[in-house]
């Protein structure tokens, strides 16, 4: 048995522990495990990587039990490529958060890093859907953890409002289970696909009760649209490092529409035939021009941001509800792209948060404003998908998907003018913040910081650190690198997610892996 | 007793949404604590209700049993669960404490204007 597939779990699961119970009280110890855990995971994610281009579906039984009746582990081109995102993003994270001073504004923010790690890289491996409901809690724990890190009274108000939504989305989570469990028998996904397809068409009427409440709860995490009221108010007042490692979060949910409606709930399956283009087109280019929108209206950096990224969320479910492969294999490529630049638009946010407060409006110049403007800058043409960086080849590719779609123009039509509302919020955002003067004879300004400040400023966050801007600005760097070198290599990525949606759209293969896997 | 069950669970249900939607965290805790004991009792009923038989396989002779897996489930569902809902109530008991007032909603200004304004 391969056991580097358990290895992204196991990393993380060990290191938050011994972080929490070993160097509680050393916080430069903390930065270097921290660190070195995530360089670790990224290794680990770069070889399981490396096994899975091969086109081998391999499997881990947990306990070896065998398939049906133990957990597995499935690593497919999929997952691997879910796993290397996931720790391409945790890096260049971990490390803003210690230059920017983020870490020591509360207690325990390495050890929840790491065990928000575990989850996602645990939900991107399982081949369970009970499993799956596990390591979503892990990483929503995780994230409660980190949500609320730093405390002040706004940033815990919206934390319940964020665990609130999240409990309510996990008891669905278990109302689905439970359904599609009382109806097949089985929880496993490859062995749900086989009983599925058995399932005679007139009988199926509790089946397809139980995939849409499932399809509700992805759509919870990935925040499509009339369940993404929980996103803005949640990731605008995290900790904006926080929020940069959520991008990951709403993309755990697309993933997982993926992967159980490709392999399970299939579109040919006759038990769900039809069951979810109908709805989830239509939810995902509303999610998109309602994010575009939010772009547009927003007053204040982080929230802006927060509807980018729903923005582009709507773009990659637009891609994904065709469930073909040309569309899936864009759709993969939009994935990567999307969580870069989401990330590199939430750090940008907390650096002009830090010098000048997040106010969409004019305030006296800042410190490094030219460098920062440069980085906004960048990360604006990448959200809304202009020529030289990978957005634009993202859209590109998902445009000319949907070519043939039924609904070619609808879909066309709202991501080109989705895309330019988000041009012209974010320029409008960027001059604002950027280059417009400050006026102090203007009335609007001063008013609203008077009014915000008091509340914000007197309870918890104590004098921010001394933030060592270089490794920040190196962290964002490398963002900005991560997204130069997925436009540069733009031709291999796309072989890759290629070959990944042929492997997902015959799942008679991993099937036969899972459960022929035990001689 | 099916009937018995299902109401249980309607009624649990029910109460949990009402709960949910009111304006305090205080009954918005109440209602997520019935939703999950709505789900779990749901979750034990998957694997259909039997009265007074072992959840194992007897290979000697053929006697009734219940499904294991259900009660593996919500064992699991339980802890998680209850876990949740001690997360919530201190979540909830540090911002009523630092703001003073338990509602659920935000300020109106800081949805607009000020929101993670102390970064």
């Amino acid at each position: 048995m391969n056991h580097w597939i358990v290895a992204p779990i196991v990393l993380p699961a060990i290191l938050a522990p011994f972080i929490i119970m070993v160097l509680r009280y050393h916080l430069d110890l903390q930065r270097i495990f921290s660190v070195a855990g995530v360089v670790g995971l990224l290794g680990i994610a770069l070889t399981i990587t490396a096994q899975a281009a091969g086109g081998d579906i391999h499997v881990y039984e947990l306990g070896n039990w065998p398939a049906p009746f133990g957990i597995v582990l499935v690593l497919d081109r999929l997952s691997a490529m879910m796993v290397l995102l996931t720790a391409l993003l945790a890096l260049p994270v971990v490390l803003y958060a210690i230059a920017s001073g983020w870490d020591e504004r509360g207690d325990h923010f390495h050890p929840l890093f790491q065990f928000q790690l575990m989850g996602v890289c645990g939900a991107f491996l399982t081949g369970d859907a009970f499993n799956l409901f596990v390591f979503f809690e892990v990483l929503l724990i995780a994230s409660y953890g980190l949500m609320t890190h730093g405390g002040g009274a706004v940033r815990l108000k919206a934390g319940v409002q964020y665990v609130t939504y999240n409990l309510l989305g996990s008891t669905l989570f278990l109302f689905a289970l439970g359904t599609i469990y009382s109806v097949t028998g089985t929880l496993n996904m490859a062995d749900l696909a086989l009983r599925v397809a058995e399932i005679p068409p007139e009988d199926t009427a509790l089946l397809r009760v139980g995939a849409v409440l499932l399809l509700l709860v992805f759509c919870i995490k990935a925040a499509v649209l009339p369940l993404h009221f929980w996103l803005p108010a949640s990731y605008a007042n995290a900790p904006l490092p926080v929020a940069a490692l959520f991008a990951i979060m709403t993309k755990v949910g697309a993933y997982s529409i993926l992967r159980v409606y490709t392999l399970a709930f299939g579109p040919d399956v006759p038990a769900t035939e039809g069951l979810l283009g109908d709805w989830l087109q239509p939810a995902a280019l509303l999610t998109l021009a309602v994010g575009s929108i939010g772009i547009l209206g927003t007053r204040h950096i982080a929230r802006m941001v927060a509807f980018c990224a729903i923005a582009s969320m709507g773009t990659l479910l637009v891609a994904i509800s065709l469930f073909d492969e040309t569309a899936t294999a864009a759709a993969l490529y939009y994935v990567y792209h999307s969580t870069l630049a989401t990330a590199l638009l939430f750090l940008v946010a907390d650096l002009v948060m830090q010098r000048r407060g997040g106010a969409i409006s004019p305030r006296p110049p800042m410190p490094q404003n030219g460098l920062i403007a440069a980085l906004f800058f960048v990360g604006a043409i990448a959200m809304a998908g202009m020529p030289p960086l990978s957005g634009f080849i993202g859209k590109l590719l998902v445009l000319d998907a949907t070519r043939d779609a039924p609904d070619a123009t609808a879909i066309w039509a709202v991501v080109l003018i989705g895309s330019f509302v988000t041009i012209v919020g974010l320029a409008r955002a960027g001059s604002l913040i950027f280059w417009k003067s400050y006026d102090p004879s203007t009335q609007d300004d001063p008013a609203p910081e008077a009014e915000t400040a008091p509340e914000d400023a007197d309870p918890a966050p104590p004098p921010p650190p001394e933030p060592q801007p270089g490794l920040a600005f190196t962290s964002v760097f490398g963002l900005v690198m991560g997204l130069v070198l997925l436009t540069l290599f733009a031709g291999p990525a796309l072989d890759y997610t290629r070959a990944t949606a042929a492997q997902l759209f015959a799942p008679e293969q991993y099937i036969s892996a899972v459960l022929g896997g035990d001689e | 007793m099916e009937a018995l069950v299902a109401s249980a669970v309607g009624v649990l249900t029910a109460a949990g949404i009402f709960l949910i939607l009111r304006r305090r965290t205080f009954p918005v805790i109440l209602g997520l604590s019935l939703l999950t004991y709505a789900v779990n009792v749901f979750l034990f009923a998957t694997g259909r209700l039997a009265v007074n038989a072992p959840a194992v396989l007897n290979k000697y002779e053929q006697v009734p049993y219940t499904d294991p897996l259900p009660q593996a489930l919500v064992l699991t569902a339980i802890v998680i669960s209850f876990g949740m809902t001690a997360v919530i109530v201190m979540i909830a008991l540090g911002a009523y404490l630092s703001a003073k007032d338990d509602h659920i909603d935000m300020a109106a200004r800081d949805s607009v204007d000020g929101a993670g304004e102390d970064a």
